[in-house]
């Protein structure tokens, strides 16, 4: 005696084979956030608290940490992972509260399109920035300009 | 007879025309991870501070690129930021920041700790707990930075 079982009606549904894009974002906002932990506070830490805090800031103190590679990278990872971590967590919030599809459609094309233009814009600064720009006043720069 | 053994039975009311109990539900659900309580405020501040964060970060980004432009366009911006006024709200950031942080941890303890979610009421006090003390660490050395002299 056979049992004989029909077909599905439906074929399966392809997603599991493919990459799960809400999977990985969970698992990234979980590793960022770590990783975001250290690199903030130590941000935070030698902005506002080491020296004499945001008083002390000018392009002088800017031009002093990003003329090193050790900030260049800490800078450049916070650029990435953050803004990265910010934007998918408003898509978490668009998705939650932005009912209409139309309206979920432009927050979220908005967040994508500001994310992705502030990490190109802020890498670029990163990497093409000139601690000593030609004919700028001696006193708003960082002190190693004046051996130049 | 019937009528004795109900009564001994509902003996803790004192009416003997046996009066229809009475069950309402409880104020506040409870055994639930996200409504009503820790849980859910929790999850209030994580959203609130979260948005916060990232328009700072939209600003902080664009405010910081110009360096690129000149040191006096961002010396003009940047001075900005040293008022007391600013330097309030960069408290506030710092606030929100540190809850952010802190909670993020405890929700990865939540997904990933055999006993997170067992634990997760307890842990929303710690993280308060963390916070008070990180806040107090910090609140005074920024407040001297405002208001101290020159």
């Amino acid at each position: 005696m056979t049992a004989t079982i029909e077909s599905p009606r439906s074929s399966r549904t392809q997603q599991h084979s493919r990459f799960n894009f809400e999977k990985w974002g969970w698992i990234y906002m979980r590793a960022s956030g770590v990783v975001l932990i250290v690199l903030i506070f130590g941000h935070l830490f030698v902005n506002l608290v080491a020296g004499a805090g945001v008083k002390a800031i000018d392009f002088g103190f800017v031009g002093g940490k990003l003329s090193q590679p050790f900030w260049q990278i800490w800078d450049t990872l916070l650029l990435w992972l953050a803004l990265i971590h910010g934007a998918n967590g408003m898509r978490t919030i668009v998705n939650d509260y932005a009912a209409n599809p139309l309206v979920r459609r432009i927050f979220k094309g908005a967040l994508l399109a500001s994310a992705l233009l502030l990490i190109l814009l802020g890498t670029l600064v990163i990497y093409t920035f000139d601690p000593c720009p030609a004919g700028s006043p001696a006193e708003l720069l960082p002190s190693f300009c004046a051996a130049k | 007879m019937p009528e004795k053994s109900a009564g001994a039975l509902a003996a803790p009311m004192p009416d003997k025309k046996f009066p229809l109990p009475r069950i309402s539900a409880p104020r506040v659900p409870r055994g639930t991870l996200y409504r009503g309580r820790e849980g859910m405020w929790s999850w209030v501040l994580h959203r609130i501070t979260g948005v916060a964060i990232f328009f700072f970060l939209l600003v902080h980004i664009l405010d910081t690129s110009l360096v690129r432009l000149s040191p006096q366009a961002y010396n003009a911006v940047i001075d900005q930021y040293k008022t007391p006024i600013m330097g309030l709200g960069e408290a506030a950031l710092v606030a929100a920041i540190g809850f952010h942080a802190l909670n993020g941890l405890r929700i990865i303890l939540i997904d990933f700790w055999s006993v997170g979610t067992k634990h997760q009421r307890l842990m929303f006090w710690i993280v308060i707990g963390l916070w008070v003390v990180l806040m107090a660490g910090f609140l005074p050395r920024q407040l001297i930075h405002i208001f101290g002299g020159a």
